[in-house]
């Protein structure tokens, strides 16, 4: 065996290690459209169903990442994404007003649920949310054991959604999570999760949760729930696609991203979206709404 | 109960089947893995015998720390990892986040430390008097490291099955740096924590008696080379 120090083979075997990874680096670089989705539009199966169009018709990869709305925009803030898809209407246009997205395009609406055990303890049934939540948070303090609130608690657009409807029950977040309702070890509890895990949770527990109608609708065969608060203007949920900015950070593939968004507001994939779900669920998941706002 | 007897039966058609989307899923799984495990022994191997043939001051130290480093949770070097190769941070520009290279990395970092320690304890483990005799004998520095490596093989060879278990075993840097994209970076955890948070409690049971089937069979390979030889 020929001599060679121990250093010499280390360097050796460093630079052998420094090639490979370099070469798997190079390997990794696939030409791919990367979104990150809301949990729902994910849960729902709609991305699944509209992946395979979209790449066929474009011929690139989509690569969809499954986030809440909170981590999908970080995602897009930091560059990581092309496009963000997510339901979140403020902080949308807080992102697009600080010049990480390029324009907020909505392209499908549903609406939220209060959902909940059939024999309805609270009796919240019929209510508007925010009487219900005011009833929720009444009934919930005098009895936590019974009366029990699963909150996605994740920052989500849906958890977004569930402090609106608080604060126009007149209960600012904050007093929410410090009500007695939230610090008895049953009662108020939020888990972190998405929609589906959570609306699996709030079955479990026998308690009430906000969901969207769209992953409520898709989970629905194996949950006990029902919906119980159904109407009210600050149900509305709203789907928008947006296209990250590249002048913040350059290598980001915007012709792609808009191609995206011109797919998903096109005439064809709207009427798909539309008859998603009528086959399996009986009722369309979501309505689209081709670019514009949707109004009540 | 029934859950579990579900999930075997389910496990076992899915094998039978060839189901496409599994078996891709675990080909992937096994080809990270293996490419991380590859890496971070060629990293290891070597820094470990420098390691333990040199002495040097704080070395105690040092093998703390690397022993600190095998209960890392694997969230955390996930975060790490992210944080490095976000377009927002440092390597950015290399633009592989979500990609099979970033969760090599991450899982590279991960399980390096378990090399390092494991094999450093291996070659500890090897009488001082082999060391002598060779010397006297007249071996030169890296023919000694070669006999000792040679002489700890069994030991050194369960630190890489235990580096390598870890490496297929683990969800943190898998779903933070691969964002379990399917038919990219899905592996058998991400898939497994997937079915799990949709309720498909059968087909998670499935994917994990698989993962587990998996590392039954490198195991018994493995085990096989050690004897042959």
């Amino acid at each position: 065996m020929r001599k060679m120090s121990i250093k010499t083979k280390v360097i050796a075997l460093a630079v052998i290690a420094i090639a490979i990874i370099v070469s798997i680096i190079l390997m990794a670089r696939v030409p791919a459209l990367k979104v990150a989705t809301t949990s729902s539009l994910y849960d729902t199966g709609l991305w699944g169903y509209l992946q395979p169009r979209f790449e066929e018709k474009y011929g690139v990869k989509l690569h969809i990442l499954y986030a809440g709305t909170g981590i999908a925009l970080e995602y897009g803030k930091r560059g990581d994404v092309h496009a963000v898809a997510i339901h979140d209407k403020a902080r949308e246009l807080q992102f697009v007003a600080d010049g990480y997205g390029v324009e907020r395009v909505p392209f499908a609406y549903n609406y939220f649920l209060i959902v909940g055990p059939p024999d309805d303890p609270a009796g919240i049934k019929g209510l508007t949310p925010e009487d219900a939540c005011k009833k929720l948070m009444e009934e919930g303090s005098e009895d936590p054991d019974r009366i029990r609130f699963v909150s996605r608690g994740d920052d989500s657009g849906t958890h977004a959604k569930e402090k609106d409807i608080w604060r126009a029950a007149g209960f600012a977040y904050a007093t929410v999570q410090e009500s007695s309702w939230a610090q008895a070890r049953e009662g108020y509890a939020e888990v972190g999760s998405g929609m589906g895990p959570t609306l699996l949770m709030t079955n479990e527990m026998n308690a009430y949760t906000l969901t969207d109608s769209g992953t409520f609708l898709a989970y629905k065969g194996g949950l006990a729930l029902v919906p119980l608060v159904e109407t009210g203007e600050l149900l509305l949920n709203v789907y928008s696609v947006i296209a990250i900015n590249p002048e913040k950070h350059p290598g980001t593939d915007l012709e792609m991203a808009n191609n995206l968004v011109a797919f998903l507001i096109s005439p064809e994939i709207q009427e798909l979206i539309g008859n998603y779900g009528v086959e399996e669920y009986g009722v369309p998941l979501f309505i689209p709404c081709a670019g514009a706002e949707p109004e009540e | 109960m029934t859950e579990i007897w579900y999930g075997l039966t389910k496990a076992m058609e899915l094998i039978i089947s060839f189901d496409p989307e599994v078996m891709e899923i675990a080909a992937r799984t096994l080809r990270i893995a293996g490419t991380s495990c590859l890496l971070a022994s060629l990293i290891s191997l070597p820094l470990a015998s420098l390691i333990h043939f040199r002495r040097f001051h704080g070395k105690r130290v040092l093998i703390n720390i690397i022993q600190t480093l095998f209960s890392v949770p694997t969230v955390i070097v996930g975060l790490f990892v992210f944080v490095l190769l976000s377009r927002a941070g440092p390597l950015g520009e290399l633009g592989i986040l979500f990609t099979p290279a970033a969760m090599v990395i991450g899982q590279m970092i991960l399980i390096t430390p378990i090399l390092l320690g494991l094999t450093i304890s291996a070659l500890s483990g090897v009488s001082k008097e082999v060391v002598e005799t060779a010397t006297s004998l007249g071996a030169s520095g890296f023919q000694l490291v070669l006999l000792v490596l040679r002489e700890a093989r069994y030991a050194v060879l369960a630190a890489l099955i235990l580096g390598f278990g870890r490496a297929l075993s683990e969800l943190g840097v898998a779903m933070m740096v691969g964002g379990n994209i399917r038919g990219f970076t899905r592996v058998m955890t991400t898939a497994l924590s997937l079915a799990t948070t949709r309720g498909e409690l059968e087909m998670a049971l499935a994917l994990g008696i698989i993962l587990l089937f998996l590392a039954l069979v490198i195991n018994i390979v493995l085990n096989r080379l050690q004897q042959r030889r």
